[in-house]
């Protein structure tokens, strides 16, 4: 560390940030692992709710962190303007959701042509129709409602399971350099068992009930909330540790005081990525073993041919998955807006 | 007087090294930064500290602070040692270190002792943005504000502390010209009016010769062709101790202290007309050789 007394006016305030985005770093690369090993089962339903927390968010939230401090007062001269109203408009909710809904729409047409000019078999690539009519006649029968109900079940009791425990832990193992010494080693360890390698012990000890899949989801979102909390925790900046300890902070007041706010967004942009981690792991659970949920559809329209079935599974949970994340996304946009 | 103490009253506390001395482990071997230093400074006296840059001035303050400790020799708070992060004093960084999620009033909050009233504590607050003339920027983050602003929410919030010592690490570094010389006038105000014991790291001898009743100049002994080397391994330690005649405010332009000047420009190794061993020096404010 050099004292330069050049460098001494330098806003120490970026650092943080610097430090979080190389947190986030680590579990971005942590799940594209994790998603690897998992990717013949569940790759094409996530990838939107995957793609969300990793790559989008990051680099929207400084976009928008940038605009609001730099172009907020400078409305005015008029040759400004053209600029400002360009922006202003790419800012509008409306004409965001218009922006995304833009190529799904277009890749229902496509869909819609494809499929109905007899360019690819139907039993290949079934009408949208067909798997609407597939949709309405599960719902009939009361199994769709039932489905996306107990896979969603699911995914919240596991992921909020895991999270919590990846809170808990992540806090032990990045404030306590004993905790660190003791546990890391050994969930490094247990982080690198490809997910899949659990299912038949969590079957054999669990049986084929809500357990075994709720602790397999749960196991997908520890880790990505474990690490970056751990790291976060780990990597606050010394130089604000050292002001707050200066003004008489210890113990649980510089923890809450300095040490949480300032891990703050890269817990929350952990859970997001939990959040994509536990419905990549349900679907795994429910591939393997069930009677019921969204994984089970695949599978038993899988073995039976029923190709509408499979396509309606895959957009449920594409729709699923970014509503959940939508949801964390604002969380997060605001607990970024607050503490960052 | 305008700096009226809104909070209980601190008495301000004498501070004594005895060879203090800081050695930084090394690969190669422990690096000897700050060699036997011995030093008492009075209460409610200002004392500035000189020196080139890297001497150990910052690790100086942070001995005098409880933030670091000493290797050797030490340092006690009106005769009892100081211990870490002692409650005694406050101090202002040379980096403004304010908490990015907070606002720029939160920040100055979190200098206030523990166990202010709420309602008091806000008051104080708004009294010391007034003070530093950041009174508009109370709820802005830190991140809106500029560098100068930020080192002034820092000083405030080492004010808020109202400590017995205050430690100043380059408060006014990153200010212009004018807000510099307001902020002079705003501690020489607060320390009329509230007496404290400072310690103020500076790298400007005017600021020193205009605020302190004493001046050290730090630095490691002249090597053999009489340069003040920095690199060499020994250590710095108090080459000059200078007092300051007349009282405050003094008269920036009196020939008497343009005398003074000159001879701790001299102890800085840099002679009366600016150059420092062949660099161009600018103005008063001394360049120095790395
Ligand atoms: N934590 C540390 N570990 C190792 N070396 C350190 C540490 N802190 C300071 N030093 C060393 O001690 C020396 C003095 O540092 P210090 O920050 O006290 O200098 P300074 O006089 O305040 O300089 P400046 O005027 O540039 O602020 C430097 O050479 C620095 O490398
Ligand atoms: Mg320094």
């Amino acid at each position: 560390m050099t004292a330069d007394a050049s460098r001494g006016g330098a806003r120490t305030s970026t650092d943080p940030g610097a430090g979080r985005t190389g947190a986030e770093d680590g579990p971005a690369g942590v799940t594209s692992v994790d998603r690897q090993s998992n990717a013949p089962v569940a790759d094409g339903g996530l990838a939107v709710a995957v793609a969300g927390p990793l790559g989008v968010s990051g680099i929207d939230r400084r976009e928008a962190s940038g605009r609001r401090s730099g172009g907020a007062g400078s409305a005015g001269p008029a040759g400004a303007s053209a600029v400002s109203t360009r922006r202003r408009l790419a800012d509008r909710r409306w004409f965001r959701i218009a922006g995304g809904a833009l190529l799904p729409l277009g890749l229902l047409v496509a869909w819609q042509l494809a499929s109905t000019s007899g360019a690819v078999p139907v039993s290949m690539l079934p009408s949208p129709e067909m798997v609407w009519t597939a949709g309405v006649d599960l719902a009939e029968r009361g199994l769709l409602g039932l489905y996306v109900a107990i896979s969603t079940q699911r995914v919240f009791i596991g992921f909020a399971v895991g999270a919590a425990l990846g809170l808990v832990v992540g806090a032990v193992v990045g404030l306590s350099k004993l905790g660190d010494l003791l546990l890391s080693p050994t969930l490094g360890a247990i982080r690198a068992v490809p997910s899949l390698a659990w299912v038949p012990l969590l079957i054999l000890w669990l049986k084929i009930g809500e357990e075994s899949k709720v602790v397999l989801i749960a196991i997908g979102a520890f880790f990505p909330v474990y690490t970056v909390v751990a790291a976060a925790l780990r990597h606050v900046d010394r130089q604000l540790l050292e002001a707050g300890r200066a003004f008489g902070l210890r113990g649980v007041r510089l923890l809450s005081v300095v040490q949480l706010p300032a891990a703050v967004p890269s817990v929350v942009s952990a859970l997001r990525l939990a959040l994509a981690q536990s419905w990549l792991f349900l679907v795994a659970a429910e591939l393997i073993a069930s009677s019921m949920g969204l994984g089970f559809l695949l599978v038993d329209s899988g073995n039976n041919g029923r190709i509408d079935r499979i396509f309606l599974a895959i957009i449920l949970l594409a729709v699923l998955g970014k509503l959940s994340d939508a949801v964390v996304g604002l969380f997060e946009r605001w607990a970024v807006r607050k503490w960052a | 007087m305008p700096a009226t103490p809104t909070s209980t009253s601190a008495a301000a506390l004498p501070v004594e090294f005895r060879g203090v001395g800081r050695a930084f482990p090394t690969a190669s071997g422990d690096r000897p930064v700050l060699r036997g230093i011995d030093l008492v400074v009075e209460a409610g006296e200002i004392l500035a500290i000189l020196g080139p840059s890297g001497c150990g001035k910052s690790t100086l303050l942070r001995i005098a602070g409880g933030l670091d400790r000493p290797t050797s020799g030490w340092v006690t708070i009106a005769g009892s040692p100081v211990g870490d992060y002692d409650a005694r004093s406050a101090i202002g960084f040379q980096e403004p270190r304010l908490l990015p999620w907070r606002t720029v009033a939160q920040n100055v909050a979190l200098g206030l002792p523990r166990g202010t009233a709420r309602a008091a504590g806000r008051a104080h607050v708004a009294r010391l943005l007034e003070l530093v003339g950041l009174a508009e920027f109370a709820e802005h983050r830190p991140r809106e504000i500029s560098g100068g602003m930020a080192q002034r929410t820092s000083l405030a919030r080492a004010l808020a502390r109202s400590p017995h010592v205050l430690l100043l690490d380059e408060p006014f570094g990153a200010l212009d010209a004018l807000t510099r010389l307001r902020m002079q006038d705003l501690l020489l105000e607060i320390h009329a009016a509230e007496p404290t014991t400072v310690l103020l790291v500076t790298h400007d001898v005017d600021e020193a010769l205009q605020l302190a009743d004493r001046i050290v100049v730090l630095g490691t002994e002249p090597g053999p062709d009489g340069a003040a080397s920095t690199d060499a391994a020994p250590g710095a330690g108090i080459r000059q101790t200078v007092v300051v005649p007349g009282t405050r405010p003094r008269d920036r332009g009196s020939a008497e202290l343009a005398e003074l000047r000159g001879r701790l420009l001299d102890g800085l190794g840099i002679d009366r007309h600016g150059a420092a061993r062949g660099i161009q020096a600018t103005s008063t404010i001394p360049a120095f050789p790395y």
